[in-house]
């Protein structure tokens, strides 16, 4: 089952970069249409912005799941406990 | 109308215990046949209609029919439907009889159009669900049942509470919109919002909903909840409460969600983080957010039904929950996977699936009503819903490691079912239309613009990109996170121990000392009455002798003197 060749190649070590190159290109894609169109603001009499600056569902998107997956961890700290906890 | 109308709860609620009576073919035609005869029921009356009955001084209307209940009924009945079919197989006839009654409640409760026939599908909605839960025959979905109902009883006194208030204020038992602005109508949005899993008392969807059956758990996702949701669209609509209680819901779900392993629990909290959703959109309370938490109601019990059939498909072949036992199963299990697959994508809000058409009518109700702080926050979660159950649930169940295990697709009726729901899944993303015009209100929303498509494009991807990114924190642990119902199940239970334990001291001690006086008293009775008492003692004969010769010799010597 280690050996490499009997292995799916999803999973095969020498192919990692190669999924790591099809995810790079895939968000590339996702971001050149953004030389094209311009985004409206959602709220422009709240002098709100942000939203229609360039890549902002991209980076936002990066941004706030990156912040959940650490404020997740932080809590984790605190709110894991063994899977038998609960067990008599 | 006015004419006799047989309500279409009736048909499942009674159905099902018809099932027991017969077998083989006949028992699986009824179990389609059912839910097909009260979808019919359903769309046989015109909106607007209800059979009154007098009862006490009362007018309840177990058959009321209005847009927004049909539009539950439809779903609930389809639910059933494919719910029957993923069941037939392999569930006990326990579970499906229950998963009837307590489906035919559901949509009970959406023709209701007052609180007293509401109330009492409600509590029958409980008493099913418990049942289905106990069909799965486990010591742990036993005790997990008994908590389950515990709460749901606690909701329902709540609930009762708050009706019978609201009834002797207002003399009437018409199920309409209210505020909660006074005792009565607080108490009843308690009731509702428990059901709908909010803050506090959210643990009980993950704490129960995973020891059901495979299929148990199926119609467990999809009623209580969303029932719930229907109650709260009607009776609260617009309560700027509510606004924040589903953001919190929103983040709850997500937050615990990362931190789970068991893949069952992953989408049970992502109930928490939809249900969050539509209550949010249901405190903004416009047509088009009445409309969003409709649409997103109906299109979300199809795909968390069908993640869940796809997770149970895996848990039936292979016995295994923990997303620390699984991985690679796509390589044996291609038909689950890919309906695994289509479910998380639809419940991501990717573009031409059912999530996609329904969730975004939420967002731009709260863009359109300039709740900028609600939006952003709507679409961090939007992003946040592909982390955790978008990409969490396929990737470590599917992919991830290869775990060595190696278990086939499930059986014929499952594998229909699921294709079933992936292809209303893409059907209703790809053709809203059929779905926005049986809406509560008429819409022209148009969900397919380029900016919609880029911009969704752009923050799920990116979302994604996330995941990958910081995989190595997302490791998986044989971990549970402490939630509220760490106050029921180990506060309450130390304190009551201490309790114990003080109260058998304080019982002790005080035994000791009325063993101690009864004791003394005892002693003294003894001292004085004993065989050595001073009372008791036998006097020898001779004192009696000398004592009678001194009281002689006292008296002979008071005669001679007086």
């Amino acid at each position: 089952m280690n050996n490499d060749r009997e292995k799916h190649w999803l999973y095969r070590r020498k192919n990692l970069p190669k999924l790591w190159m099809i995810q790079a290109a895939i968000l590339v894609l996702a971001v050149l249409p953004e030389f094209f169109i311009h985004h409206h603001e959602h709220f422009p009499d709240q002098g709100i912005t942000v939203d229609a600056s360039f890549g902002f569902f991209a980076w936002y998107g990066f941004l706030t799941c990156a912040a959940m997956v650490v404020g997740a961890k932080i809590l984790g700290i605190f709110l894991k406990r063994k899977d038998t906890y609960y067990d008599d | 109308m006015t004419d006799f109308a047989f309500p279409p709860a009736l048909i499942l609620i009674l159905g099902a215990f018809v099932l027991p009576l017969v077998q083989g073919t006949a028992r699986r035609v009824l179990i389609l046949g059912l839910p097909a005869l009260a979808l019919w029921a359903v769309w046989s009356f015109a909106p607007g209609s209800h059979v009154s009955i007098p009862f006490l001084e009362y007018t309840v209307q177990p058959v009321n029919v209005t847009a927004t209940g049909r539009l539950f009924a439809t779903i609930f009945c389809i639910m059933a439907f494919t719910g029957g079919l993923y069941a037939m197989g392999q569930a006990r006839l326990l579970e499906l009889v229950a998963a009837y009654v307590y489906a035919g409640s559901a949509v009970g409760v959406t023709f209701s159009g007052d609180l007293i026939s509401l109330f009492v599908y409600w509590e029958l909605m409980a008493l099913g669900s418990t049942m289905v839960l106990w069909s799965a025959g486990t010591s742990t979905a036993w005790k997990a049942s008994f908590r389950y109902l515990l709460i749901h009883l606690l909701g329902g006194v709540i609930l009762m509470a708050g009706i019978v208030w609201r009834v002797y204020d207002t003399g009437s038992v018409a199920f309409a919109p209210m505020q909660p602005d006074n005792p009565a109508n607080i108490l009843i949005l308690i009731g509702f919002l428990i059901n709908a899993g909010a803050p506090p008392l959210s643990a009980w969807i993950a704490d129960a909903y995973p020891e059901a059956s495979p299929s148990g758990m199926v119609f467990l996702s999809a009623f209580t909840t969303k029932t719930a949701v229907f109650t709260l669209m009607v009776g609260f609509p617009g309560a700027e409460i509510l606004v924040w209680i589903g953001l919190y819901m929103v983040f709850y779900g997500i937050i615990y969600a990362l931190l789970e392993n068991d893949m069952r629990r992953i989408l049970a909290y992502s109930i928490v983080n939809q249900v969050g959703f539509m209550v949010c959109a249901i405190g903004i309370g416009t047509e088009l957010a009445l409309n969003g938490a409709a649409a997103h109601a109906f299109a979300h019990i199809i795909y968390k039904a069908l993640l869940l059939m796809s997770a149970g498909s895996v848990l039936h072949m292979t016995g295994k929950r923990k997303c620390s036992d699984l991985g690679g199963l796509f390589q044996t299990m291609p038909v689950t996977a890919i309906n695994g697959i289509v479910g998380a994508l639809a419940i991501s809000a990717f573009p031409f699936t059912s999530g996609f058409v329904t969730k975004s009518l939420e967002t731009s109700a709260a863009a359109y009503q300039g709740m900028a702080l609600v939006w952003f926050l709507l679409l961090a979660a939007s992003a946040g819903v592909f982390l955790h159950a978008g990409i969490k649930f396929p990737w470590f169940v599917f992919f991830q490691k290869d775990s060595g295990l190696r278990p086939e697709d499930p059986p014929p009726g499952m594998r229909w079912s699921m294709w079933f729901y992936s292809f209303l899944c893409i059907a209703i993303g790809l053709f809203p239309a059929a779905l926005y015009n049986i809406l509560p209100y008429s819409t022209d929303y148009e969900p397919y613009t380029t900016d919609h498509l880029v911009t969704q494009f752009q923050l799920l991807l990116f979302a994604g990109f996330a995941f990958f990114a910081l995989l190595p924190m997302m490791k998986r642990t044989l971990t549970i996170s402490l939630d509220f119902d760490w106050f029921y199940r180990r506060f309450l239970r130390i304190i009551a121990a201490e309790f114990t334990l003080r109260s058998s001291h304080a019982r002790e001690r005080m035994e000791k000392r009325a063993r101690a006086r009864v004791e003394g008293f005892i002693n003294r009775l003894y001292r004085h009455h004993g065989p050595h008492g001073i009372l008791a003692r036998t006097w020898p004969s001779g004192g009696m002798v000398l004592w009678v010769a001194v009281m002689l010799a006292g008296m002979v010597l008071a005669a001679a003197i007086f």
